[in-house]
């Protein structure tokens, strides 16, 4: 690996030298160095692209990463990876991807991630997904995760996207068993003429099931976002889905939430929010010595913190 | 020293919000008081850069200010603490702390500032400046952003308001404290009785314009006996 890739990994995955634990690095469509433990396992599909990634039952605060680095213009990298996480494993998944593209052709990564959690596990899953290279092709991503939450269970997913991405559609889908809990984190920023679409899908079927979708986002200059939150309580749960955004310059921001209660006792809330940054916010940074640049500076990285 | 030469500040309909305000702050301490809608808040305002007066001119340490913006006069030495304080997304109060100070604070000096200001520092050095905290903890944390900037002169406009009676006791000692501490001046808007009472100078603002300069002997006897600064003559 090169400096530029060894930089986009640390970025993307906070890998500095071989990661502990379990990873499969894989660069420009090809793995780069894979490390399994006696409890989790990684297996080359036979098929398809990707990898089948097996947590045992019971195995308790290991870590597994699996960074991607599409480092070629004109090269788009799909993958499958399905994810078995054992009963009652306690596991931290950290995914990524960078797109370094000078090129004049666009280079991306489509990583379709399949969880299949089992019952009682607790995954914490990170995602982090950044685009640079000054060439004129495009950093496209669409990344796809279904998650399938055993009862008991408990998912929590950081996903963020803060710049160089110039187009992502990214769906994410969950289905729920009994007091399984799933719990969302977005954060995304947009700039230039960049598009990006979040469509976020969950089926609250089991009992006292619940999930909790946040999303913040940053959208600058002329860049769209599109922001499609479903929640589906099929039976007696919780679900909430928050979507606030700060809009900035000439930039567009669409947030539609759907709720569909099938259960008198499904209890569904959605809140959203766009707008600008409050003229007083500036104004009450700019109060404490800085200029107007650096105060929206501050409250934009503070927002996506 | 703050001087203001004939601020006059109109709005539509050629309506003067102020007056012809003359005013210089040499001392200490100098509290700001009379009725509501007299003109109080935006003459901090004016003093803070955040609004422009119409006519008039202003001098901090014999350098005109008037032109310059909010963060140009922030950086010679002008701190203001909201009446209303600004809720941040994502900030916490340790990020507004080190702003406010202008350099890497550390969890040490920060819980060093939020307990002068009352504040149990360990459970909000790290809370986000957001909806979930109280308006009283807010103006806590609004006061010790700027005991942390430290700067020549501090304006505070109302840091009474909203907060009950039993933590506004335990606000008197705070701003005794930056009295004895600080080496700068403390300008502030005030009804609070007590607030006066520490204060070197009393100036009494309404209608837009200064009615009253002295020291506190002179005019918190007047105030207490109930003399009338109303803008209306009906209730006179």
């Amino acid at each position: 690996m090169n400096t530029m890739e060894k930089n986009l990994l640390a970025e993307i995955a906070d890998i500095h030298e071989v990661p502990e634990g379990a990873y499969n690095i894989r660069l420009n469509g090809e793995s780069q160095g894979r490390n399994t433990t006696a409890n989790i396992d990684i297996i080359s599909k036979a098929d398809k692209d990707g990898i089948d990634i097996i947590v045992k039952p019971g195995t308790k605060h290991e870590s597994l990463h699996i960074p991607v680095i599409v480092a070629r213009s004109g090269l788009t990298d799909l993958v499958y990876n399905d994810f078995y996480i054992g009963e009652d494993a306690d596991v931290t998944i950290v995914a990524g991807c960078g797109i370094h593209n000078c090129g004049d052709q666009d280079a991306g990564h489509d990583g379709i991630h399949t969880f299949h959690i089992g019952k009682g596990a607790k995954v914490k899953y990170i995602e982090k997904h950044i685009g640079e290279g000054d060439g004129n092709g495009h950093n496209i991503m669409n990344p796809t995760t279904i998650i399938e939450m055993d009862d008991d269970s408990y998912m929590e997913m950081d996903t963020s996207q803060i710049k160089g991405i110039d187009s992502t559609n990214r769906i994410t889908k969950g289905k729920l068993g009994d007091r399984a809990t799933l719990v969302i984190h977005e954060k995304l920023m947009t700039h230039g003429s960049q598009y990006a679409g979040t469509d976020f899908s969950v089926d609250l079927d089991g009992e006292d099931s619940s999930a909790n979708v946040i999303s913040r986002s940053v959208a600058k200059e002329h860049s769209v976002q599109k922001f499609v939150s479903v929640i589906n309580g099929n039976n007696r749960c919780s679900g909430h889905t928050e979507c606030d955004a700060i809009i900035m310059d000439d930039a567009k921001v669409t947030a539609i939430p759907e709720l569909t209660a099938a259960n008198i006792d499904a209890a569904l809330i959605h809140e959203a929010a766009i707008g600008k940054i409050a003229g007083e916010q500036l104004i009450k940074l700019m109060t404490l010595g800085l200029t107007e640049e650096e105060a929206e500076e501050q409250i934009v990285n503070g927002f996506l913190k | 020293m703050l001087e203001l030469k004939n601020i006059t500040y109109e709005v539509e309909d050629n309506k003067e919000i102020l007056r012809d305000v003359n005013l210089t702050v040499d001392d200490r301490f100098v509290a700001i008081t009379g009725p509501n809608g007299g003109g109080k808040s935006t003459l901090a305002k004016i003093i803070a850069g955040i609004v422009t007066p119409s006519s008039g001119q202003i001098l901090l340490d014999g350098v005109d200010i008037t032109g310059m913006t909010i963060t140009e006069r922030a950086k010679l030495g002008i701190s203001y603490a909201f009446q209303q304080p600004v809720r941040f997304k994502g900030l916490t109060v340790k990020d507004l702390l080190t702003l406010a100070a202008g350099k890497d604070t550390t969890v040490t000096e920060a819980c060093a500032i939020l307990s002068e200001v009352g504040l149990c520092a360990r459970d909000y050095v790290n809370r986000e400046v957001n909806a979930s905290l109280s308006g009283g903890e807010l103006k806590r944390i609004e006061i010790a952003m700027i005991i942390a900037r430290g700067t020549k002169l501090s304006i505070f406009d109302e840091p009474e308001a909203g907060i009950d009676l039993w933590s506004f006791n335990s606000l008197i000692k705070v701003f005794e404290n930056m009295y004895e501490q600080n080496k700068g001046s403390i300008l502030i808007i005030s009804h609070q009785e007590r607030i006066l009472n520490i204060a070197d100078k009393i100036v009494v603002v309404a209608d837009g314009r200064i009615r009253e300069t002295g020291s506190k002997d002179e005019i918190l006897p007047k105030l207490l006996s109930g003399m009338e600064y109303g803008t209306c003559d009906a209730l006179k």
